[in-house]
């Protein structure tokens, strides 16, 4: 019998009182996809830290192809023959891609033999494993998929027999991950072992030949991909069963709530935004926007939240809104009757050092039930509305005095959710609802949206994840370089022509 | 998860740190031939040992309190105003102005006076840096350093060819008239009848300063302003999604600021002085940013720090004073005093964290093995 490529005996960490890995064992056969699924916080990234040398365990071992082998930086992990693509590439945007391929593994202080060399290696590289990139290219000039290419390349160049992805296809359309997943199954079909750390159930089962799950810190199981069921795992994941649909009723669209014409956005840089977008929403509705991030979604939020300036026409309950970023902003649009949750809670939606209760009052801080006098805040009473808040959106801890960043994610998003959809808003703008979400949380919050969305609210939906956007929509528009691609209705579309859409591909593809 | 007690984080590190302060001005005192223990008792009998070394130390303390705070309020909307020193000088430019060109019957109405012209003059020229910061990017850091020196040339040039009586060499105002004189320590505690020496320059405004501490407290923790002024701080980006205006708060907070700096001109200009003379604030806009990052930018934190450096400053006069000790090493040991407690606060934070840690893990742990 062939010794395991990876073995790890016992591993535990600990960073102060949160014990993020307990015990862990794990054992990765060569030649194989090894998927290790978890939610956010399980612990998944800590343990290939510690693989990778970034972290040192507590205790227990690590043996690499039978040999114990301790790996104290990850430059002996490199030398172990380990790989590492992260989540966040890290790569010099201004350097071509051989550049960054050599970056760190010069073999002298003369560039130039180790360009030549390089350059013939990846030749090699891209025939054996179908890798092809332009060793010429700028990092900056070439896409996300293209990127990802390149952090794979640098570590097979390094000599590396086991390849650790993070999240790899957080950042890919459908297409892109199709592709990635070919390539991770060549390099297995040459040896190669790889292990694929992802939240997605669909990927796990996609391409993985066996899979670890993990749980606050400890492996609840190991298994054979071909012998369970995304059920299966979702429930050792969370510990508990989970509804994986969300149950919904059909939609009753009402009266057009918001209307948007020719929407055009130019941002500092210059750079066009948001080309002639058009779209509506009614009361009752979720409208769904898919799309690759980075495509003008974030901009179309910050217009309609109302801190971007735009040209064009919304009407909101058919009155016009101001666009020039001169009579209004965040505050004026809440007044109007829309609720913004944005994308990014850490960077926008909370102030992550504020108090819970800081951060139940923000953007609504001026509201009279929150107000002493002309001067002074009430805090009292915003800490009981905080109390009241937290307990019917269950966030937990129910600490109203606890910084943000001390919540989960997922009742960071709750404590955002609880202050916009209390407000009764007549539109909700929802971006990106669960990302960075536990499983259990994502049920809560979906819940939530459909359940405003019964109360003949309208609300625009802005998701990266097809699977939210076709389980939660009404109707689907899909965004590519700053145009709504085409409308589809969620029964009548699929992930691959959805997939194509966000591609930029339109006309017969479907 | 609370890594570290609160009272750790305020009370002990800055202890910790001032003794490593400390101990290296021992150190250096020693390297020059003096005995740094009698060192460290000379300063502080010579700023606490006396009412009228109080009194000295307490006038010090006034001038920090005031730039602390400024540095403070304009520091929790993430403005780092450097130019304090800029803005007393120019509020005893409105100070001057004040005493010398309006008639006042009472000293508490010039004082009333003194506050609005020294605010209004100080917040002026905190507004220029801001307005440039907050339209046109300039960096604030690098505008209100070079604001300093355009307020230190404005002086000069209004003693010398404005200010100055005719006949007189000396580039000064003269003296601010009898009305304006703003009673002492001495002068305030006789009614009370508690005796404070008469010749130390610790004055009403003071108490000024004071009811500054709760005026920037109750502004950064309890108004609406404040709140803004927080959420700008922390995170602008944040700021802006809730439609908090960037430019409003940069102008406001550094209004505020550059008024609290402006202020100091109360207690040196008016208070001590009582008329305006070249270089009056003597580098106390600099240490208000010391004191501010000592005191955590808390009023009450200020209070305390401010308290430090004037012990310090008087401590440190009487030294060289009483000592072969030359006067620049005095200089070097607030130096240590601000670098250890300002810049080298992750040094001693970094460990104690880590120790605080291994307590409670210890304690958790310990009732486990106990079962």
């Amino acid at each position: 019998m062939t010794a395991p490529a990876i073995e790890l005996k016992g591993i535990s960490k600990a960073f102060g009182a949160v014990q993020a890995n307990k015990d862990i064992s794990i054992r990765v056969m060569p030649g194989t996809i090894h998927g290790i699924i978890g939610e956010n916080g399980a612990g998944k990234s800590t343990l290939m830290s510690i693989l990778y040398g970034f972290y040192r365990a507590d205790s227990g071992e690590i043996y690499i192809s039978g040999q114990k082998t301790p790996i104290p930086d990850s430059q002996a992990a490199i030398a172990a023959g380990i790989g590492m693509v992260f989540q966040h590439f890290k790569l010099v945007e201004n350097f071509s891609v051989l550049e960054n391929i050599v970056l760190g593994a010069e073999d002298s202080a003369l560039l130039r033999p180790s360009l030549a060399r390089a350059r013939k290696e990846l030749k090699s590289l891209a025939e054996e494993y179908e890798l092809n990139v332009d060793p010429d290219a700028l990092i900056e000039d070439i896409g996300v998929g293209m990127q990802q290419r390149v952090e794979i390349l640098k570590a097979l160049y390094r000599k590396a027999d086991i390849l650790i992805l993070d999240e790899p296809t957080g950042v890919l359309t459908p297409a892109e991950a199709d592709q990635l997943f070919r390539i991770l199954g060549r390099l297995k079909d040459e040896g190669k072992t790889i292990v694929l750390i992802t939240h997605k159930l669909r990927e796990i089962m996609e391409i993985t030949d066996t899979v670890s799950v993990m749980r606050r810190g400890e492996m609840v199981g190991h298994v054979q991909t071909a012998e369970t069921s995304p059920p299966e795992l979702a429930e050792l994941m969370v510990g508990r069963k989970v509804l994986l649909r969300v149950e919904k009723k059909p939609a009753t669209p009402g009266a057009m709530v918001l209307d948007v014409r020719d929407l055009n956005v130019t941002d500092d840089k210059g750079v066009h935004r948001l080309k002639g977008v058009s779209f509506n929403v009614r009361a009752g509705e979720i409208l769904g926007i898919a799309g690759v991030s980075g495509n003008g979604q974030s901009e179309l939020l910050e217009v309609l939240g109302g801190y971007e300036k735009a040209t064009g026409t919304i009407q909101l309950n058919g009155t016009e809104i101001d666009l020039s970023g001169r009579h209004s902003d965040g505050q004026s649009r809440r007044a109007r009757g829309i609720a913004h949750v944005p994308e990014d809670r850490q960077r926008e939606g909370l102030i992550m050092d504020f108090m819970a209760w800081e951060n139940i009052a923000f953007g609504y801080h001026h509201e009279p039930q929150y107000q002493k006098s002309r001067l002074f805040m009430d805090l009292a009473a915003i800490k009981q509305d905080t109390v009241d808040k937290m307990s019917r959106f269950d966030v937990r801890p129910p600490d109203p005095r606890l910084t943000a960043k001390n919540f989960s994610g997922g009742n960071q998003q709750k404590i955002v959710l609880a202050r916009e959809i209390e407000r009764n808003p007549d539109l909700l703008l929802i971006g990106q609802p669960t990302r960075g979400v536990d499983i259990g949380a994502i049920e809560f919050i979906h819940q939530q949206i459909v359940a405003l969305r019964d109360q003949g609210k309208a609300i625009l939906l802005v998701s990266v994840e097809l699977d939210e956007i076709l389980s939660l929509s009404d109707r689907i528009a899909v965004m590519f370089d700053g145009k709504i691609m085409g409308e589809r209705l969620p029964e009548q579309t699929n992930v691959k022509e959805l997939g194509l859409l966000m591609a930029g591909v339109t006309g017969e593809a479907a | 998860m609370q890594k570290m007690p609160q009272w750790a984080d305020v009370v002990l590190i800055p202890l910790i740190s001032l003794l490593l302060a400390a101990i290296l001005s021992g150190l250096v005192i020693l390297a020059i031939g003096e005995d740094p223990i009698n060192a460290l008792k000379i300063m502080v009998e010579g700023s606490m040992g006396s009412k009228y070394a109080w009194g000295y130390t307490l006038y010090y303390a006034t001038n920090f309190i005031f730039t602390g705070l400024a540095v403070a309020v304009a520091f929790h909307a993430r403005m780092f105003n450097i130019g304090g020193e800029g803005q007393a000088t120019l509020g005893g430019l409105g100070v001057a102005l004040c005493c010398l060109y309006l008639p006042w019957p009472h000293w508490s109405l010039a004082l009333l006076g003194a506050i609005i012209a020294s605010a209004a003059f100080g917040a002026l020229w905190a507004l220029i840096p801001a307005y440039l910061q907050a339209k046109r990017g300039s960096h604030i850091v690098i505008t209100t350093i070079m604001f300093n020196f355009i307020a230190a040339a404005l002086l000069n040039y209004m003693l010398v060819s404005v200010l100055k009586p005719a006949g007189s060499m000396e580039p000064a105002t003269p003296k601010f008239p009898d009305t304006t004189h703003l009673p002492n320590f001495s002068e305030m505690l006789a009614p009370l009848g508690i005796e404070f020496s008469r010749g130390a320059p610790a004055n009403v405004s003071f108490l000024v300063a004071l009811v500054a501490c709760v005026f920037v407290w109750a502004l950064i923790w309890r108004t609406r302003l404040g709140y803004e002024i927080r959420a700008f701080g922390h995170s602008e980006s944040a700021a802006k999604y809730a439609g908090i205006s960037p430019t409003k708060i940069i102008l406001v907070s550094m209004t505020i600021s550059g008024a609290l700096a402006g202020m100091m001109a109360l207690n040196n200009v008016m208070g001590e002085a009582e008329r305006l003379v070249l270089n009056a604030t003597e580098g106390a806009g600099f240490i208000g940013i010391a004191v501010a990052l000592m005191g955590r930018s808390h009023p009450f934190g200020i209070l305390l720090a401010a308290l430090l450096f004037g012990v310090l400053y008087q401590g440190g006069a009487i030294l060289s004073q009483d000592t072969t000790i030359p006067v620049q090493l005095v200089l070097v040991i607030q130096a240590l005093v601000i670098l250890f407690t300002g810049a080298l606060d992750n040094m001693v934070r970094v460990p104690l964290e880590k120790l605080f840690l291994a307590i409670n893990k210890g304690r958790k742990t310990a009732p486990k093995a106990a079962e």
